[in-house]
């Protein structure tokens, strides 16, 4: 593993719950893990370790609750992003974030996309239509709505929201795509296309997908990361992650003996 | 007891209570709609011409004098409160400030809400005594925009805390700063922030006690900021105190009129939250 075929590098993150009430919890306890670049990544583990919140780390997107505290270092190629010099918003433009479900902006499927690239400034008409037209076909969506660009988002199915979603992603030009267990929400045939989706954009961007199902981790991944309790207890690259786990715990939790929380 | 009973009992008393409640909007709207219809299709030109100097002695004229000084003072001081509510509803977002002081803030504004609006009325005098000044239609406005602020906040900040965490989440993953992040939730909430708007400008309409010490109350035409003006609701209580039939019969009139006008504020809510929805609703066409 050569360090510069590493996208993303998590040094010492530690990440706390605070309420007021309640006791402090420490919810990540020195995360140190590389991600490599292009390759699809898969933060597995049982529900409730840690794996959503590592996930929005990664772009900042702690800063808007007030009851996380965040330490630690986390770099995008060069680049700490926890720099409080940085614009975070600048940061969060190079990080793509799918969510479990579709949350498609209250617009019409032209607007929603082309609403990243306004933000970033370019408003000609010509190229945004370009933009649009262009992600939209990367998503396998363009066929399916170009007739109805101008139609709210909502009334698109599940299963095409969470596409409009990605490709909404795609248009303000990310580097890293955090993807949050898109297809949880989802049917079958839906998830199907967006896990070949997933695959082909690999190819071009840094890819970290949250799953809790083992089979589609298996299925997708390039390199794997086991969360337990907060911990990274493994990490490697899929197929010997699999094959040969070292540890016993994620042996246990491949082959289903492990329960959850 | 047997369950079902028990059942078939509060049914009968929910029927109750709202045949109880539907028969008196039905009085209440019927009487002054009847009243008030016949004594503008006897006479239309109540509506439209100014009082004579004796009006409320039984004098000649009609009631526009009230209408203009409702709709000169409703319509500014729901603008100001409009804007003054959006940034408070924004500013009472998680974005900005703490969980914990905005719902501080938000028991606030509540009991703002609850406060009599002859309160509002009587603190805006004393500011015009203070000043040396008298009742005006500026004044009224002010006093007016107090009274609905603490309402349009309350139901743009309910608006603004209903739209989910992911349209939020979403903006932000996209670069967007807080305040295009605030603009987007806002589009999401705005059938709520429209019939916020709506609701404080019905509260205003329809409040006689701040007015009736600020604005002057006068017989006179709105002629400008700094000069009396009368409302609906002040000439309703004026008009109803009268000793002269005549004049007692116009307040059905200006009742009509105000019933008339609320139920469009209504109307128009209804159909511009409709029209809004079809972005957020997957069921809207």
């Amino acid at each position: 593993m050569l360090n510069k075929d590493m996208e993303i590098r998590i040094r010492d993150l530690n990440i706390y719950s605070m309420y007021k009430n309640k006791k402090n919890s420490h919810i990540l306890k020195n995360i140190n893990l590389d991600i490599p670049k292009n390759r699809l990544t898969s933060i597995i583990g049982p529900s409730g370790c840690g794996k959503t919140t590592l996930l929005k780390s990664i772009n900042r997107l702690h800063d808007i609750q007030e009851n996380i505290k965040v330490e630690g270092h986390v770099f995008i190629g060069d680049e700490d992003i926890y720099n409080p010099r940085r614009q975070v918003n600048e940061i969060r433009k190079m990080v793509g974030l799918i969510a479990q479900r579709p949350y498609p902006l209250p617009a019409n499927i032209y607007d929603n996309i082309a609403f990243g690239p306004r933000l970033h400034g370019k408003r000609k008409k010509s190229e945004l239509d370009d933009i649009v037209e262009n992600c939209l076909k990367r998503t396998y969506l363009w066929e399916e709505v170009k007739d109805r660009l101008k139609e709210p988002a909502v009334a698109l199915s599940i299963g095409q929201q969470q596409r409009l979603c990605i490709a909404r992603a795609l248009a303000v030009e990310p580097e890293v795509l955090l993807c949050d267990e898109i297809t949880s929400a989802l049917d079958p045939i839906s998830s199907e296309k967006i896990e070949s989706l997933l695959l082909t954009l690999r190819q071009d961007y840094t890819i970290v997908m949250v799953s809790h199902v083992l089979r589609q981790a298996r299925r997708l991944s390039d390199y794997v990361v086991f969360l337990y309790f907060g911990e990274v207890v493994e990490t490697g690259y899929a197929k010997e992650f699999f094959e040969s786990p070292k540890d016993q715990r994620t042996k246990n939790y491949i082959s289903g003996i492990m329960p959850g929380l | 007891m047997n369950k079902y009973i028990k059942e078939s009992i509060f049914k009968v008393l929910m029927v109750i209570s709202v045949f109880i409640v539907m028969a008196y909007i039905v009085i209440i709207i019927g009487i002054n709609v009847v009243k008030g219809g016949i004594v503008i299709i006897n006479n239309p030109s109540v509506v439209f011409t100014a009082p004579g100097p004796k009006y409320l002695l039984g004098g000649e004229g009609g009631i526009l004098h009230a209408i203009l000084g409702s709709v000169f003072m409703v319509i500014p001081s729901t603008c100001i409160a409009c804007v003054v509510s959006y940034l408070i509803a924004l500013f009472l977002q998680v974005d900005y400030i703490k969980n914990n002081f905005s719902n501080k803030l938000r028991v606030v504004f509540d009991v703002l809400w609850g406060i009599p609006s002859i309160l509002y009325g009587i603190f805006i005098l004393n500011i015009l005594i203070v000043t040396n000044r008298r009742g005006s239609l500026g004044a009224g406005i002010i006093t007016l925009a107090l009274l609905q602020m603490p309402v349009i906040v309350r139901y743009m900040d309910e608006a603004l805390n209903s739209v989910p965490n992911g349209i939020r989440e979403s903006a932000y993953s996209l670069g967007a700063t807080r305040l295009e992040t605030a603009f987007t939730t806002t589009k999401y909430a705005l059938p709520g922030i429209i019939a916020g708007a709506l609701i404080g400008m019905g509260r205003a309409m329809g409040d006689a006690a701040s007015v009736i010490f600020t604005s002057g109350a006068g017989n006179s035409m709105p002629k400008g900021l700094s000069k009396s003006a009368s409302s609906l609701p002040v000439l309703i209580f004026q008009q109803a105190n009268s000793f002269y039939p005549s004049v007692r019969e116009h307040a059905y009139a200006a009742s009509f009129v105000l019933i008339v006008i609320v139920i469009i504020l209504n109307t128009v809510s209804r159909i511009s939250s409709k029209h809004f929805q079809k972005y957020t609703s997957g069921s809207g066409k």
